[in-house]
């Protein structure tokens, strides 16, 4: 049984659907790229599997361990194991990252009939994956994203996802926006958190990015549908060839039809 | 035709003759005062300054005065006494008319102070239903410092109808925290008048819980290159309402203000945010910025939130701005998505709003009890 099975998913936003069709599957350990051009529905398939309202699913089915994904509330289904990195980070003024990350945590924590970390223990967690991603303790006590820089922001979601050690992470254009150096960061984080019994999905308009986050699976994502997929040799000819190698037009062009 | 002024002023004045005379200077004080608010009884809503809060409840009411117990009023505190606070003001002139007891706090020049001055007011009387006034007059020397904390609280249905005066001299550093939690069934009608002295650091911090309808007046007067910080949260819910007036007079050049108020709204609750900034004509240079935020919480609860500038200087900085909104969708999202629950969500973000104010408060014990008391309400009313 694969970890996430997704058949025939349409989504809408208001009047437009968005998603048209998606079929994918992932097994436990794997990781997908969804890469696709603007438009094309990648950041919005993120967002439905982690629940979010604005999205109406119109059609199709998700499950995850073998249960209706599309029945659970967004919390619920971060208490099973599922992880969004978002393309754009929160600014939560008021909310310290520290306050923020440990009710996090104990939520899923009780959640799964664990222990709740007390401030002591919960640093110590924090204190290795918070040199993983290169970040400074003091971060954790400014308000969430809050006066982050774009690079601050991002790495910030990797150092959430290794803390909260979900089984699906879903990275959405986490590559956006980061200069080199910032990207190599990021993805030495990911690739850290990489594991048999964990898998994900990383959603990028570009190849570079996995380049560093080697995928078992990439996926090509146009006009709400899954197009074409392969091994990884297929971002390499996108690469190459640009989306309109595979006779896919970009943008806005897409989503008018 | 409803009940007019006279009938209204009948049950204040058998009170009000009914008083033990005070000192001939005393006396012709609270006579002025009682002159005063017999000539115009308790403000409409026709009324401007009274637009948006109906103070019929308290005209109604057949109230019992509670005389604060007669102090000893320093001599060399007696002219500040009653000439701060607007004396054409319907419930200051009330509340002087039946002026006896004051609780009086003098600094000393060049003092400063390491514990708060803590003014506790409580109401705990039954019958009547009781009115008490309470009177408070703070007189903090040249380069004197000082923290000054007035809580009101109290139990059932009563009336409080306080007068704050605070006169601070040159180069003091005063810190001024009210905190309001009256019981959820009281009316509440508060003055507070401040004179500042050249060069003075004010802030007041109007935090307004409790209290059924309540009403706070907040006058400050700047002098030359005076600094002063106006704040307040109101959180309100069930049919709660609350109307801050503030009022900043820039009278000499120089001077700054920042003014922050925010609200937090629930259930079918109302406010008001009034905020008047004079900028005199002497004022050159004068730096004043505005800024009122509320978050309304649900459908019914009332907002009505109004800047009013008179600026007759031209060589000054003024801005206000005025917001409305709901929790924001994207960061609730944000936070289920790491597992936080709605509810906790809710509560969270709405602590939040109000952390800023908290923030800012100078004295920790009251910061911690307004930290776990906001804390609790949020937890206690994520439904």
């Amino acid at each position: 049984m694969s970890l996430l099975e997704i058949k025939d998913l349409h989504a809408t936003v208001g009047d437009r659907e968005i998603l048209k069709g998606i079929d994918l599957s992932v097994n436990a350990g794997e990781v997908h790229a969804i890469m696709g051009p603007n438009g094309s529905g990648k950041s919005t398939l993120a967002q439905v599997l982690a629940g979010r309202e604005l999205y109406t699913v119109t059609g199709g089915s998700v499950a995850y361990q073998g249960q209706d994904l599309l029945e659970l509330s967004p919390e619920d289904r971060a208490r099973a194991g599922i992880f969004l990195a978002f393309q754009y980070p929160v600014e939560i003024p008021g909310v310290s990252n520290m306050y923020f990350l440990k009710a996090a945590l104990n939520t899923i924590r009780k959640s799964q009939g664990l222990e709740e970390l007390d401030a002591f223990d919960f640093l110590t967690l924090v204190r290795d994956k918070m040199a993983l991603m290169n970040m400074d303790q003091s971060l954790l006590n400014r308000p969430v994203n809050t006066g982050f820089s774009g690079g601050e922001k991002k790495r910030n979601e990797i150092f959430q996802m290794a803390v909260l050690e979900p089984k699906l992470a879903v990275l959405d254009e986490t590559d956006s926006g980061l200069d080199i150096d910032a990207l190599k960061l990021v993805a030495h984080g990911v690739n850290t958190l990489r594991s048999p019994e964990r898998s994900m999905i990383v959603v990028t308009h570009y190849q570079r990015l996995l380049e560093y986050i080697v995928p078992d699976y990439v996926h090509v994502l146009a006009g709400g549908r899954i197009v074409k997929s392969g091994g990884k040799e297929l971002a390499l000819q996108l690469e190459k060839e640009g989306y309109a190698g595979l006779g896919i037009e970009d943008e806005d062009e897409v989503a008018a039809v | 035709m409803t009940t007019g002024v006279s009938e209204q002023v009948a049950e204040w004045l058998i009170d009000f003759s009914a008083q033990e005379d005070a000192e001939p200077w005393l006396q012709e004080i609270r006579t002025e005062a009682f002159f005063r608010f017999s000539e115009q009884g308790f403000p409409t809503t026709h009324n401007e300054e009274w637009r948006f809060t109906n103070v019929a409840p308290i005209a109604r009411t057949n109230f019992r005065n509670i005389l604060s117990p007669a102090t000893d009023i320093p001599l060399a505190v007696r002219k500040y006494l009653a000439k701060l606070a607007p004396a054409d003001h319907p419930f200051v002139a009330l509340n002087t008319a039946f002026l006896n007891g004051v609780t009086v706090h003098q600094v000393p020049a060049g003092a400063v102070l390491d514990q708060p001055i803590e003014i506790n007011y409580h109401v705990d009387e039954q019958a009547g239903p009781p009115v008490v006034h309470p009177r408070t007059l703070i007189v903090v020397g040249a380069n004197a410092q000082c923290r000054i904390v007035e809580s009101y609280s109290g139990k059932g249905r009563y009336f409080t109808n306080a007068v704050t005066e605070i006169v601070a001299g040159e180069g003091a550093v005063v810190d001024h925290y009210k905190v309001q939690r009256e019981d959820t069934s009281a009316f509440h009608v508060a003055t507070l008048a401040a004179q500042l002295g050249r060069s003075t650091s004010f802030s007041t911090h109007n935090i307004s819980l409790g209290g059924a309808l309540v009403r706070n007046d907040i006058n400050v007067v700047l002098a030359e290159g005076t600094e002063a910080i106006v704040n307040g949260l109101y959180i309100v819910n069930g049919t709660q309402h609350v109307d801050n007036h503030t009022s900043i007079d820039h009278a000499k050049p120089h001077g700054t203000s920042h003014e922050l108020y925010k609200g937090i709204l629930d259930d079918k609750s109302s406010a008001v945010f009034n905020g008047r900034i004079i900028v005199r004509k002497d004022a050159q240079k004068t730096d004043s910025k505005q800024t009122n935020k509320n978050l309304v919480l649900s459908d019914d609860a009332v907002i009505d939130t109004k800047p009013e500038l008179q600026i007759l200087a031209d060589d000054v900085r003024c801005t206000h701005g005025a917001t409305i909104g709901q929790l924001d969708a994207e960061s609730m999202f944000y936070l289920q998505s790491r597992g936080i629950g709605k509810q906790q969500a809710r509560s969270l973000l709405t602590y939040a709003f109000a952390q800023d104010i908290i923030d800012r408060i100078q004295v920790p014990a009251l910061r911690e009890q307004l930290e776990k008391f906001l804390f609790e309400k949020f937890h206690e009313h994520s439904y």
